[in-house]
């Protein structure tokens, strides 16, 4: 790999939250909305894993159903989310089926996250301390008041606060300060899990690439694992390790980040990757995805992309494609298409991917790339 | 549901020759007044806010001209008043030529016409789709009688390439998708017949795959109607991708303007440079290196100088002291900056 690797690289290859077959619906009976359809999304210790999508694609659902912070009518109706701390001495736990007490004193100490509206989501008429300290009186009883506020001090200047905003109230405070707060209070109890719904979304480029940088080098100093959702791919190709892309619901295909964006293997994939104009070269006309993401109330019996897809097959408006190893190149990715079941491939899905060898499988490369 | 396929439009993204000037700016400035409210003990203060200076913007006949800049740049504020819904403090708007305050606001409106950033709240959520497009065309008495308002309609909508009419025309916009909304948007400014589009983050609300298919729309209307468009954003790749001459605002003023080409690949302020840094890019071989920090300065009591300079990596003394004047850079390519100056470039 050209780009300057080991800076992204996991620590060690041990799952910290494993989601199997997640399934969430909207509503009960026939008239249920399959949201989420068996999802699976394995996040490793230290990892950044991007989750990418169009808008009702599923992206967020999937992320709350995964922590059960999804509220009615969302029901989660089937899988697993394995959350696995680092310390030996405390087990396992499948967080969907955690009692009460033990997803009370799971959440935000060991999963925590940074939400999309960011602007609203601190309360306004609370000092950006008094949020910061409740979090910990709620959660460390046995810190004292002194240190609960020395602690608020801490972690405002760990994003890059100073420490006397402690005393300011939210409209006292820039978007991208706000964005920091929530980003401090998500670390308050030093999580091993930190999921981020559409962080920067609101914010300009700029300040959201002061964001995001912060974020990797917190990550860096931290150690925590980022489930980091966006509809945009391009931000997510320069941070994630990892990128899994949704469509309608389902985990589409899933990827380190270098080879899903120079060898994508899946047709909407290698679409997305071709409705972001480039910032550099000759400009070329662009046609985008024709059509629209399909409804999700009726959804199609065959794979939701088939009618807009230019390479799509006679059994694609039939039958729901499988996620599977592809066709051609490393093993270690997934994709789900019928063309990986025919003998060739179209060319702009059968790219070589980086750094492999012409005959031989791919060298894994899971380092990371921004 | 299948939205109509943009498909790959016959006509390559060249370089465009310059058209006739159609709607002309010059030294638009905006100062909009603010009062706070007196707290306990202190008394009422006034303030103005600077959010336009001095802007110089030309639109010309089948060309895209973008505005590129940060939220609060006042990027917004400039396409308003070219609409004439925000009065300028100062300075002057020239539609072909005659001053715009001689034609009458329906005269004007007749020329020049909006798309919106939101489709999703800029139409009428009771109203059918030929309601949204008849209006504008019996306002402006384009259509003559019953049977011509319904072929204008149909055609309006051929345009915009929802095809065919019938399947959408009795629709309500809430049974429409996103980009189908802002299609119906994009005729009902044309129906007034404009040769001024102005299009405030027209893609900025969709969905990431059919973004394209409304800029390629655009585009269209632009090679085959000679509409001249200026295309207000704040995602600079589009803007390359879209546009034909960009102007980048920063606090108020135009920092550098040029061919859209010209300006994103031979960046020649530090504040085009720090968007362009900024901005994410796949493509990128080594991390990027953001050297400007801060944030965008209060208009209130803007920065002396140039309005970058408290940010700027590069600042000489004089920066912060006087205003930089336009200098040429290249053909048609301006920036406002004191390194481009002859007398500091032994500095770059």
């Amino acid at each position: 790999m050209s780009v300057t690797a080991g800076q992204g690289t996991p620590a060690d290859t041990q799952p910290v939250l494993d989601i199997r077959g997640l399934c969430v619906d909207y509503g009960y009976g026939d008239t249920a909305t399959h949201a989420v359809i068996d999802a699976d999304l394995t996040l490793y210790r230290g990892e950044v894993v991007g989750l990418a999508g169009e808008s009702g694609s599923g992206k967020s659902t999937l992320a709350y159903g995964a922590t059960r912070l999804l509220r009615q009518p969302g029901v989660v109706t089937d899988g697993s989310v394995l959350f696995t701390p680092n310390s030996g001495a405390r087990a396992a736990v499948d967080i969907l089926d955690a009692s009460p007490a033990r997803l009370r004193a799971l959440r935000w100490s060991d999963v925590a996250l940074v939400f999309q509206a960011a602007m609203n989501s601190l309360n306004p008429v609370l000092s950006v301390q008094s949020q910061l300290t409740d979090t910990l009186a709620a959660h460390r009883k046995e810190m004292t008041k002194r240190e609960r506020a020395e602690r608020a001090g801490e972690l405002l200047e760990l994003v890059g606060i100073s420490r006397d905003r402690l005393k300011s109230f939210p409209h006292e405070l820039s978007g991208g300060m706000k964005q920091r707060v929530m980003i401090a209070l998500a670390l308050a109890l030093d999580p091993q899990v930190v999921i981020m719904d559409e962080p920067t979304t609101a914010l300009d480029v700029v300040t959201q690439r002061q964001i995001m940088e912060q974020i990797m080098s917190l990550r860096d100093r931290l150690g925590f694992s980022v489930l980091f959702i966006t509809h945009d791919l391009s931000l997510l190709l320069e941070m994630a390790d990892t990128i899994a892309i949704m469509y309608a619901g389902r985990i589409v295909e899933s990827a380190p980040a270098r080879q899903l964006f120079h060898a994508p293997r899946h047709p909407y994939t290698a679409a997305l990757l071709e409705s972001f104009p480039s910032l550099h070269g000759e400009r070329k006309m662009m046609a985008g995805i024709p059509g629209s993401p399909p409804d999700m109330r009726r959804p199609p019996k065959g794979c939701a992309f088939a009618d807009r897809c230019k390479f799509a097959l006679p059994r694609c408006t039939d039958e729901q494609p499988p996620l599977a190893a592809p066709a051609i190149g490393s093993q270690d990715r997934q994709v789900a298409c019928w063309l990986h079941a025919e003998d060739t491939l179209p060319e702009r899905l059968s790219a070589p991917e980086p750094g492999s060898q012409p005959a031989g499988t791919a060298p894994e490369t899971t380092g990371g790339s921004r | 549901m299948t939205d109509i396929n943009t498909g790959t439009p016959a006509v390559p993204v060249v370089d465009r020759p310059r058209g006739e000037v159609v709607l002309e700016a010059r030294g638009l400035t905006k100062h909009f007044k603010v009062r706070s409210r007196p707290q306990r003990g202190q008394r009422r203060t006034r303030g103005i806010v600077h959010a336009v200076e001095d802007v110089n913007l030309v639109l010309e006949a089948g060309r895209v001209t973008a505005v590129v800049g940060e939220s609060g740049s006042g990027k917004t504020t400039v396409s308003r008043m070219l609409a004439q819904l925000t009065k300028p403090t100062s300075g002057q708007i020239l539609l072909e030529g005659k001053s715009a305050r001689s034609y009458g606001i329906k005269a004007y409106r007749r020329k020049i016409q909006m798309v919106f950033q939101d489709p999703f709240s800029s139409l009428n959520p009771v109203h059918s789709v030929r309601y949204h497009l008849a209006r504008p065309l019996k306002l402006h008495k384009r259509a003559g009688g019953r049977d011509g308002t319904g072929k204008a309609v149909d055609a309006l909508l051929a345009r915009v390439k929802l095809d065919p009419p019938d399947q959408y025309i009795e629709k309500l916009p809430h049974e429409l998708s996103g980009g189908q909304r802002q299609r119906v948007a994009i005729a009902r400014a044309l129906a007034a017949g404009p040769t001024v589009l102005l299009a405030d983050e027209p893609i900025s609300m969709l969905d990431v795959s059919i973004r394209l298919g409304i800029l390629n729309l655009l585009g269209e209307l632009r090679d085959q109607e000679k509409l001249a468009i200026l295309y207000v954003t704040h995602d600079i790749a589009s803007a390359r991708y879209f546009a034909d001459t960009m102007t980048v605002m920063y606090a108020g003023r135009v920092v550098e303007s040029g061919p859209s080409l010209e300006v994103t690949d031979n960046p020649q302020h530090p504040y085009t440079r720090l968007l362009l840094d900024a901005a994410p890019d796949p493509e990128r071989e080594t991390p990027a290196v953001i050297q400007a920090r801060g944030s965008a300065p209060s208009l209130i009591s803007p920065p002396s100088g140039c309005r970058f300079h408290p940010r700027c990596p590069v600042a000489m003394p004089i920066c912060s002291e006087q205003l930089p004047p336009d200098i040429s850079v290249g053909e048609g390519h301006v920036a406002a900056c004191w390194l481009r100056h002859a007398d500091y470039q032994t500095n770059n």
